[in-house]
C-alpha cells in the first residue's frame, strides 16, 4: 500500500491514482477524515453489467465500495501503515442509475491492533436511495 | 426399439460454444476486467487472465480486492445465466446460433455477496469455479471458489444471493 501520509493533505487525489486498478475505473478521492472516505467513480460505458437495461455491473461498485473502505481504515487516526480486505459482504439495495456518477461514503468505525471494521455506503445522484451497502473487516497493520 | 441417433460432436459443440459466447460476449465489465469462460460439457471455469491495471497493491503487489469480487460474482453470474440457458439451447426452445442480448434470457440480478479473502491475489491468471446451491423460480444461493496457482490454495471463497429474472419478463 501506499505511504499512509499520500491520503492526506494536498497529495490525497494522487493516493487513488498510484493503485493502477482505481486509475483504470477512474476513481477520484474527494474527501478524507479521521477514518471516513468519499470515493466517486464516474459513468462509463464499460462499467456496464447488463447489456439490456445498461446498468452497472455490481462487481463494478463492489471495488468502488471496496477501495472506499480501505482508504477510511488508512486515514484513521491510530495511522495503520498497510490494510488488506479480509471479508466483505455487500448488499445491492438497487441498480445504479445507467449514466450518473457513483459515490461511496466510509466509516471505519472500529480499529483494533490487527482488525479494522468499516461500513460503506454507495449511493448515484439520488442521495436518498442508496445503490448498494457493504459491511468489511480488514487486516491492518500499525 | 431403435435409439435416436447421437448429434455429430461438431454440431454439439458449435451450438454450446456458440451459447457461451452470446452469454458473456454482451457484458461490457466482462470484457473489460478480461473475464473468459472455459467448458467441459456444461461444467464452466472462469478465467481471469492477469493485466497490469487488476493491480490494487503496487508494493506487493497485488490483486485489487475489487477485481476479486468482481470476478468471483461474475462468475456466479454466468453459471447461473449459463444454467438456465443450457435446458433452453439443449431442448432446442432457442437457436443458439441466433442469441444476442435482446434473445437471451435475463440474467439472474445480485441481491447480496459475502466475499471472503483468503490469499492475496498474485499478479497472475485466476480461475474460479462457481456451485448453485439452491436454484429455486425466486432466488439462487451460490458458492464460489477462486484460486490461481494451486487448486488447493483458493485465493478467495465468495457465497453470494440471487434474483431469479421473473419468467414474465421474458
Amino acid at each position: 500500500m501506499p505511504d499512509k501520509v499520500g491520503i492526506r493533505g494536498a497529495g490525497k487525489r494522487r493516493f487513488i491514482d498510484e493503485l493502477p486498478f482505481c486509475r483504470a475505473m477512474n476513481m477520484v478521492l474527494e474527501e478524507v477524515g479521521e477514518g471516513t472516505a468519499v470515493v466517486s467513480m464516474p459513468w462509463n460505458d464499460r462499467l456496464v453489467g447488463d447489456p439490456v437495461t445498461g446498468v452497472a455491473h455490481g462487481g463494478a461498485v463492489s471495488s468502488l465500495l471496496d477501495t472506499c473502505g480501505g482508504v477510511a481504515v488508512l486515514s484513521h487516526p491510530a495511522k495503520p501503515s498497510t490494510t488488506a480486505t479480509l471479508n466483505f459482504r455487500i448488499d445491492y439495495m438497487r441498480p445504479a442509475t445507467p449514466g450518473q456518477t457513483i459515490t461511496a461514503h466510509a466509516t471505519c468505525y472500529h480499529l483494533t491492533r490487527t482488525v479494522a471494521f468499516v461500513r460503506t455506503l454507495a449511493t448515484d445522484e439520488d442521495k436518498a436511495n442508496p445503490v448498494a451497502m457493504a459491511t468489511g473487516s480488514f487486516m491492518v497493520q500499525t | 426399439m431403435s435409439r435416436k441417433r447421437p448429434e455429430p460432436v461438431q454440431i454439439v459443440k458449435q451450438r454450446r460454444d456458440a451459447a457461451l459466447r452470446a452469454l458473456v460476449a454482451g457484458i461490457p465489465f466482462v470484457q473489460f476486467l478480461g473475464i473468459a469462460f472455459e467448458r467441459h460439457g456444461d461444467e464452466l471455469t472462469a478465467v481471469l487472465k492477469f493485466d497490469d491495471m487488476q493491480i490494487g497493491n503496487p508494493e506487493l503487489p497485488a490483486l485489487h480486492g475489487g477485481v476479486t469480487a468482481a470476478f468471483l460474482e461474475t462468475a456466479a453470474l454466468v453459471e447461473l445465466g449459463w444454467q438456465n440457458l443450457w435446458h433452453e439451447i439443449e431442448s432446442g426452445r432457442l437457436d443458439a446460433d441466433s442469441l444476442n442480448p435482446a434473445t437471451l434470457p435475463r440474467m439472474p440480478k445480485t441481491i447480496d455477496i459475502t466475499v471472503d479473502y483468503l490469499r492475496s491475489g498474485l499478479p497472475r491468471d485466476a480461475y474460479a469455479r462457481a456451485r448453485v446451491n439452491r436454484s429455486g423460480r425466486r432466488y439462487a444461493s451460490v458458492r464460489v471458489e477462486a484460486w490461481q496457482d494451486n487448486r488447493m490454495r483458493p485465493m478467495a471463497q465468495a457465497t453470494g444471493h440471487f434474483l431469479m429474472p421473473s419468467p414474465s419478463a421474458e
